[in-house]
C-alpha cells in the first residue's frame, strides 16, 4: 500500500526512523537526504521518514519510489551516491541492494525480497509506508475511514457481531476472542466504562508493540475509539513502557493531532459520542501486562494480580466495567471493519484467524518484524522469511511466547502456528516474540536463563510462584553448573507442575513451561549435564575448558597479550599453554587466535593432551 | 525538598491513581528518589512513606542511589542473550571495576542490566546514556568504555 505522494512527486525517498535503524544512524541519513538534496536544486523530490520496516538486522534502510527500491545498511556517506545517480541519473546503486545469503544474488525491489514476499502484511500494513507523524499520511491511505463508518452508520452491537464474525482474538497472548471480550464489557450497566490499550511489552527480545507504535500509530488509535464506541466507554488509557521513549512521542504527536481533526473528545464526528485518552508510562514490572496488574498500576499501586472473577469486564479500573487490549488486536480493528469480517476470516485456520506478528530474533540470518497468516509452518516462518540460521549453523530449538514459553525442538518445525497447536506443543502464543537457537546454544542454560527473568519478575503474592521459581532456578543454576544430582530432573518437573496449579496469574501459570518442554525434548542436554558433567552447546562456563592444540600453535604469542588474567604461558616461537587454575574461560584467546592458525579450541567433558611446559614449535 | 517539588505536585493536584507518575517526574528531576523525595512525595498524597517506597520499590524504573554520570546500560533481554549478551555484561563490569547495579566511586558511570530495548535484531545491544551500540562484542564494549573513560 503506498500513499498518494506519488503522484505528484517524481521520487519519493522514506529512511526508516525506527529505534532499530536510528540506532544504525538513520537520522544521520535522513538529515544528509535533505541537505543534499535541497543544495543540488532537484525539484520534484520527496524526503520522508517511516517507523520500522521490520527488516532490522539489514538497517538503516531507505527505500525509494518508483519501484520500491530498497537500499540496505545505508551510511551517511552513501547518501552523496544516492542523491547523484539515483536520484539525478536514474542509475540504481548496486552495492546497496540486498544480496540474497545464498545465491549472493541482488534483489533491488522489496517486493521480491523474500523477507518481505513471504509475508501477509495486515496489522503491519502501514509501517514503513506512511510518516507515523503526519495524519495526512494515514488518512491518505483511509485512515479514520473505519471510525466514520462505524460512528456514522454502525450501532456498538453492529461492531461488536462484525468483530466477533471475523474471529479475532487477543494478540496480547492469552487468544481471547476479541468481539466477545467486547460484548462482556457493553453488556455491564453503569454509565461509566474504561477501555485500556495495553502496550506493556514486556518479553524480553519481543518489540512487535513498539514497532508498531512508532510506525503506525493512528492505527492503533482508530481501533482504540472503535473498541470504546462499542463498549460504551468514554475515557480510555494507553498503558505503554517508559523504556520506549520513541513510542511515546509518536504516541503524544498523533493523540494532538486526532484532536485537531477532531477524531477526539467531544461529539467525534457529529456522531455525539465522546471519548479521551490518556497515556499512562509503565514502570517496568513484567507482571504489569497481566490486566488486573496493570489495573493495579494504572490506579498508582503496587502491579499486582489479583484473583478473578470479578473480571475486568465487570469491575475494572476504579471498580468500572474496563475492557483491555493489546496493541496488535486494536490495530486489527481498523481493517476489519473497513474490509470485512468475511474477508479476514477467510485468513488463518479454522480457530485462529487472520495474521500474527512476529518479532523473529535470535540465531536466524533475517532477524526482524514478520506477519504471516495463523496456521503457516513453523519451518516456513524461520528458513523461509528468516533465511536459515546465522552463519550456516544447525537449528536447535525456537522458543515462542517470551520467557514463559516453550523450546520446541526441529522435530515439531513442521507443525502449524496457532493457538492450538503451540499450546498443544507445551508452548504458547504469547505475544509474539520468536527466539531461534542454534547448535551453540545451550537449553539448559536457556532455561536457566528465562527462569531467572520470571523468577526476578515474579511479584511475590502466590506462594508457588514466588518459591517454586526460585527452587527450580536453584536447581537449573546447580545443573549448569556441574553439580546437578540424580533425581534433578523429576525434582524440577514436580516443582513446575505445583507453580503452574497453584499460581493466580499468566506469569506464574506460564512460568514453568521453558523447564517442562526442554525436559520433554532435550532431555538427554539435561542428562549430559548432570551425569557426564558435559554441556554439548560448550556454553556453560563451568563445564568447559579452553585448549591450544600444540601441533597446530605456531608462537605468535597473540593469545599470551590479550589473556586478562596471564593464564597464558610462552613466547615467540613456543607452543602456548593455558594454566587452567588461573584460566575465567573468557575466550578472549579464542577470539583473538589467528583464523590460518586456530589453534585454539574449547571442549566440554574431555581432556586434551598438552605439553607441561612451553616448548619449540614443530617446523 | 517539598518546596522543590512542589512544581511536579502542582500539576497532579486532585488527580486519581498518579502516584507512580509523579514518581517518575520526581526521578527525573533528581536523578533518583532520595529519602527526603520520598517524604515529599508521601507528605503531597497524604500517605505514609512507607507505602511510596512500597510502590515505588516495585518497579524496576524507580533508584534509590545517586547514580553516575554516564549510564552504561547492558541488555540481557533474551535476544541479545542468546549472542552473548552475559559475556558483554561481564566486560563492561571488568573494564569499570563495578557490578551490574553499582557505581564507580568517582560518580562517573553506573552499570545497568535491562531487559530489552526492542532492537533486538541487532543484538547484543549495550546503551551509554542515550547512544545504543549495537552488534557487540567484546572489543567494542572496551573500546567503547575506554573512550568516554578518557573524556574530562
Amino acid at each position: 500500500m503506498k500513499n498518494n505522494k506519488m503522484s505528484d512527486k517524481k521520487y519519493v525517498v522514506r529512511v526508516c526512523l525506527g529505534t532499530g535503524c536510528v540506532s544504525g544512524g538513520s537520522l544521520n541519513v535522513y538529515e544528509a537526504l535533505k541537505r543534499d538534496v535541497e543544495s543540488s536544486g532537484l525539484k520534484d523530490i520527496t524526503i520522508d521518514f517511516t517507523g520500522c520496516h521490520g527488516f532490522c538486522q539489514r538497517g538503516p534502510i531507505v527505500d525509494i519510489d518508483p519501484g520500491s527500491i530498497f537500499y540496505s545498511e545505508v551510511k551517511e556517506a552513501d547518501v552523496t551516491d544516492i542523491v547523484q545517480l539515483h536520484l539525478q541519473e536514474g542509475k540504481f546503486i548496486d552495492r546497496l541492494f540486498y544480496r540474497d545469503p545464498s545465491t549472493g544474488e541482488a534483489i533491488p525491489s522489496s517486493q521480491d525480497i523474500p523477507f518481505y514476499s513471504n509475508q501477509q502484511r495486515i496489522i503491519l500494513r502501514n509501517c514503513g509506508h506512511i510518516n507515523p507523524e503526519n495524519i495526512d499520511d494515514y488518512l491518505a491511505v483511509g485512515g479514520y475511514k473505519a471510525l466514520r463508518k462505524v460512528l456514522l452508520k454502525m450501532s456498538p452491537e453492529q461492531v461488536i457481531a462484525e468483530v466477533k464474525n471475523s474471529g479475532l482474538r487477543g494478540r496480547g497472548g492469552a487468544g481471547f476472542v476479541t468481539g466477545l471480550k467486547w460484548e462482556f464489557c457493553r453488556r455491564e450497566t453503569g454509565n461509566e466504562k474504561y477501555i485500556i490499550c495495553n502496550a506493556d511489552e514486556g518479553d524480553p527480545g519481543a518489540f512487535m508493540d513498539r514497532s508498531i507504535l512508532e510506525a503506525d500509530p493512528h492505527s492503533v488509535l482508530e481501533g482504540m475509539i472503535i473498541g470504546a464506541y462499542s463498549i460504551g466507554a468514554n475515557q480510555g488509557y494507553i498503558y505503554c513502557r517508559a523504556e520506549y521513549p520513541l513510542a511515546l512521542e509518536r504516541l503524544r504527536i498523533a493523540l494532538r493531532q486526532m484532536d485537531e481533526h477532531g477524531f477526539l473528545g467531544d461529539n467525534i464526528l457529529g456522531s455525539g459520542f465522546n471519548f479521551y485518552i490518556k497515556i499512562k508510562e509503565g514502570a517496568g514490572a513484567f507482571v504489569c501486562g497481566e490486566e488486573t496488574a496493570l489495573i493495579a498500576s494504572i490506579e498508582g499501586r503496587r502491579g499486582m494480580p489479583r484473583s478473578r472473577p470479578p473480571f475486568p469486564a465487570q469491575s475494572g479500573l476504579w471498580g468500572k466495567p474496563t475492557n483491555i487490549n493489546n496493541v496488535k488486536t486494536l490495530a486489527s480493528i481498523p481493517i476489519i471493519i473497513s474490509r470485512g469480517s468475511d474477508w479476514y476470516s477467510g485468513i488463518g485456520t479454522e480457530k485462529s484467524k487472520g495474521t500474527i506478528v512476529f518479532a523473529l530474533t535470535g540465531k536466524v540470518a533475517n532477524a526482524g518484524l514478520v506477519e504471516v497468516p495463523m496456521g503457516i509452518k513453523l519451518e516456513d516462518l524461520i528458513h523461509g522469511i528468516g533465511g536459515g540460521i546465522l552463519g550456516g549453523k544447525k537449528f536447535k530449538a525456537v522458543q515462542t511466547g517470551g520467557p514463559s514459553g516453550g523450546c520446541l525442538p526441529a522435530s515439531m518445525l513442521d507443525s502449524p502456528v496457532d493457538y492450538e497447536s503451540l499450546t498443544a506443543a507445551g508452548s504458547i502464543m504469547g505475544s509474539g516474540g520468536m527466539i531461534v537457537m542454534d547448535e551453540d546454544t545451550c537449553v539448559v542454560d536457556m532455561t536457566r536463563y528465562f527462569l531467572s527473568f520470571t523468577q526476578a519478575e515474579s511479584c511475590g503474592k502466590c506462594v508457588p510462584c514466588r518459591v517454586g521459581t526460585r527452587q527450580m532456578l536453584n536447581i537449573l543454576q546447580r545443573i549448569t553448573k556441574g553439580k546437578g544430582k540424580s533425581g534433578d530432573i523429576e525434582q524440577l518437573e514436580r516443582l513446575a507442575k505445583t507453580v503452574k496449579f497453584g499460581s493466580l496469574c499468566g506469569l506464574g501459570q506460564t512460568a514453568p513451561n521453558p523447564v517442562l518442554t526442554t525436559i520433554r525434548y532435550f532431555r538427554n542436554e539435561y542428562e549430559d549435564h548432570i551425569n557426564n558433567k558435559r554441556c554439548p552447546a560448550l556454553m556453560c562456563k563451568e563445564l568447559i575448558s579452553f585448549y591450544i592444540l600444540p601441533e597446530k600453535c605456531r608462537g605468535c604469542t597473540i593469545c599470551f597479550k590479550n589473556c586478562p588474567v596471564g593464564a597464558i604461558s610462552g613466547s615467540k616461537k613456543l607452543i602456548h599453554i593455558i594454566d587452567h587454575e588461573k584460566c575465567i574461560k573468557c575466550g578472549t584467546c579464542l577470539e583473538v587466535c589467528p583464523k590460518r592458525f586456530s589453534a585454539v579450541v574449547k571442549v566440554s567433558g574431555e581432556k586434551i593432551k598438552v605439553p607441561e611446559k612451553p616448548i619449540p614449535v614443530k617446523k | 525538598m517539598y518546596k522543590q517539588l512542589a512544581e511536579i505536585f502542582k500539576q497532579y493536584e486532585g488527580e486519581k491513581g498518579a502516584v507512580i507518575t509523579v514518581l517518575q517526574k520526581v526521578q527525573e528531576k533528581l536523578g533518583y528518589l532520595s529519602k527526603e523525595a520520598i517524604s515529599g512525595v508521601a507528605k503531597f498524597f497524604r500517605m505514609s512513606e512507607s507505602e511510596i517506597f512500597g510502590i515505588a520499590s516495585f518497579y524496576a524504573q524507580f533508584r534509590f542511589t545517586p547514580r553516575g554520570k554516564h549510564a552504561v546500560k547492558v541488555c540481557l533481554g533474551t535476544a541479545c542473550y542468546v549472542r552473548g549478551g552475559e559475556e558483554i555484561m561481564k566486560t563492561a563490569e571488568k573494564n569499570l571495576g563495578i557490578d551490574r547495579g553499582g557505581t564507580t566511586e568517582d560518580y562517573k558511570f553506573s552499570l545497568e542490566r535491562v531487559a530489552c530495548f526492542g532492537c533486538c535484531a541487532l543484538a547484543p545491544v549495550m546503551l551509554v546514556d542515550k547512544n545504543v551500540h549495537t552488534k557487540m562484542n567484546l572489543s567494542k564494549v572496551r573500546e567503547v568504555i575506554k573512550r568516554y573513560q578518557g573524556e574530562k
